[in-house]
């Protein structure tokens, strides 16, 4: 199948490096401490964050010294083309503990000491990159929640079809078969799920780097005037 | 909690009323420190020279001071540190602090604060009702439901926190204790600013009013502080008669006035946590008494029309207090 036409353009329109549009929003959730939706395109994730809070489980807590970060991942039954209506599966169980491990990376955790996070993430309409939405809008909530961390993680995506690196693949893209990455930025990088020359994925990982880029640059924006917006009408 | 993006179904002539109280609020707060707030990552500028002390919120990455909360910079002394807004409450010793009980344990109760942890009032840091000295005995643990149970209401004091982080609570005093007869609201903790009084009691109207530094306020009907000395005068003094008087008194009902002033302060907190705004005793009693003449009705407070005329309300405040 042809995924890029001849003029360079593909099949939503987009040109080879360009993304799809990010809408993102803060505090959605009134009962949650942090709260965020973020949306790529016709992906659209919520995301709650819950904590740093007493530990409910005593049994989970491994270490003593630093938070104990959850995460739950799951799709919205209406989320895809057709129901779902498997509600756990290795997928979505892979995906939470990916997310995760990301989260835990970047909070410092070692700031709350027998407590911890529990970070929901819902997907509700699902059209390829949801793992890098999900981990947007989990960072967005955190950050809302007012959670110490070391950097704002963001996650884009890229692959390689028709001979041509392509940001921030759609559904249709992303389940042709061919070579994606999903890199997560800060201070991890993850999963491939076909094979790629060395070279190319040198210029993948580039495209999804600059990808990531532009995401920071944009939940940056939305903090910024969160957090200036609470200011001023807090004053003194 | 505060709803960033005011999901009220607004009118035309109230979109505009409302964004040009916003824009003059933003306006009077812009002189003040206008680009102190950072968000995660951003760095701080500081005089290398010169030493500093990095404090919450800050991270030194290759020499470089960086923020790791997002917040408002600021400045004491040598000192350095982010103030979060929306952040859970960050206890300090001697912090007056609403709660509610969600254990009964081994000798201590466990108080949710909204607190990284749960904050724990041990038996032994609370004096008798009745002010006697308390006897550390197995009868007065089992006893231990009769002061307290859980999703009771209780207001103390910040005792100690420990090395890792746990919080320990007291309630020595007469005013600490049990809350009954009305309305736990929960609001962000950045809006409650620490003063030196907390507990207010509003006289023309019969109610209490306690602003814990965690964001927790209780409303509620007046109840005499019991001063344990004058108790133990008037047990001498009176016969067993009035004392039954007394209890009977206890159980009496709230009246309705009561009860709806209750309403209408806690709507008006609600109101005020909903736009964001800082509360202390004055801003809310203004609040309800705009509320009152307005004429507006109880339920009516949280809808749009009051939101901004609350709005508007603050900004003209402001403003006067500049000038002042």
């Amino acid at each position: 199948m042809e995924y890029v036409s001849p003029e360079g353009l593909r099949l939503d329109g987009r040109r080879f490096n360009e993304m799809r549009q990010i809408v993102a929003e803060i505090g959605v959730v009134s009962k949650a401490d942090g709260s965020a939706v973020f949306e790529m395109g016709n992906t659209k994730v919520i995301a709650a964050v819950y904590g740093p809070r007493e530990i409910q489980n005593k049994s989970q807590q491994l270490k003593h010294d630093r938070a104990l970060v959850l995460c739950e991942y799951s799709m919205a039954q209406f989320s895809t083309g057709d129901r779902r209506r498997q509600k756990q599966d290795r997928r979505t169980t892979e995906l939470s503990l990916v997310i995760r491990q990301t989260m835990e990376a970047c909070i410092l955790t070692e700031l709350m000491p027998h407590s911890q996070i529990d970070i929901f993430l819902q997907v509700l309409q699902a059209d390829g990159g949801t793992r890098s939405a999900c981990i947007n809008a989990a960072t967005l909530a955190l950050a809302d929640a007012g959670i110490p961390m070391r950097d704002l993680a963001v996650s884009c995506s890229a692959g390689y079809l028709n001979s041509t690196p392509l940001l921030d693949l759609n559904y249709v893209e992303d389940s042709a078969g061919g070579a994606d990455v999903t890199v997560g930025i800060l201070p991890k990088t993850d999963k491939m799920d076909a094979k790629l020359p060395m070279e190319t994925f040198e210029t993948v990982f580039a495209l999804a780097s600059e990808g990531c880029k532009a995401i920071a640059e944009r939940i940056r924006e939305v903090l910024e005037e969160n957090t200036k917006q609470l200011e001023y009408r807090r004053a003194a | 909690m505060v709803m960033r993006k005011l999901e009220l179904p607004l009118s035309q002539t109230q979109k505009v009323r409302f964004k040009r109280a916003i824009e003059r609020l933003q306006s009077l707060s812009s002189t003040a420190n206008s680009d102190a707030s950072v968000i995660v990552t951003d760095s701080i500028p500081v005089n290398h020279d010169d030493a500093f002390l990095k404090g919450h919120g800050t991270s030194e990455v290759d020499g470089e001071l960086l923020a790791t909360v997002c917040g408002v910079v600021e400045r004491v002394d040598k000192l350095v540190y982010v103030r979060t807004l929306r952040a859970r409450y960050k206890p300090e010793v001697g912090d007056i602090v609403v709660g509610r009980v969600i254990e009964v344990s081994q000798k201590r109760w466990r108080v949710e604060l909204n607190f990284a942890q749960d904050g724990v009032l041990m038996l032994s840091s609370m004096t008798n009702p009745d002010g006697e000295q308390r006897r550390r005995t197995s009868v007065d643990e089992l006893n231990m439901r009769n002061i307290f149970v859980e999703h009771d209401v209780l207001c103390t004091e910040v005792r100690n926190i420990q090395q890792d982080g746990s919080l320990q609570l007291h309630a020595r005093s007469e005013k600490y204790g049990k809350l009954e007869k009305g309305q736990l609201l929960k609001v962000d903790p950045y809006l409650i600013k620490r003063r030196k009084h907390h507990f207010h009691y509003v006289d023309t109207l019969g109610i209490d009013l306690i602003l814990g530094c965690n964001g927790f306020i209780w409303v509620g009907e007046h109840v005499e502080v019991r001063d344990p000395m004058i108790i133990v005068d008037q047990k001498n003094d009176e016969t067993v008669s009035s004392s039954t008087n007394n209890t009977l008194k206890d159980q009496s009902h709230t009246t309705l006035e009561t009860r709806q002033c209750i309403c209408r302060i806690g709507n008006a907190i609600r109101v005020l946590s909903n736009l964001g705004f800082t509360m202390d005793l004055e801003v809310i009693m203004e609040t309800f008494n705009l509320s009152n003449s307005k004429n507006i009705d109880i339920y009516d407070m949280l809808g749009s029309e009051f939101h901004v005329v609350v709005t508007e309300n603050e900004a003209e405040r402001r403003r006067a207090k500049r000038r002042n």
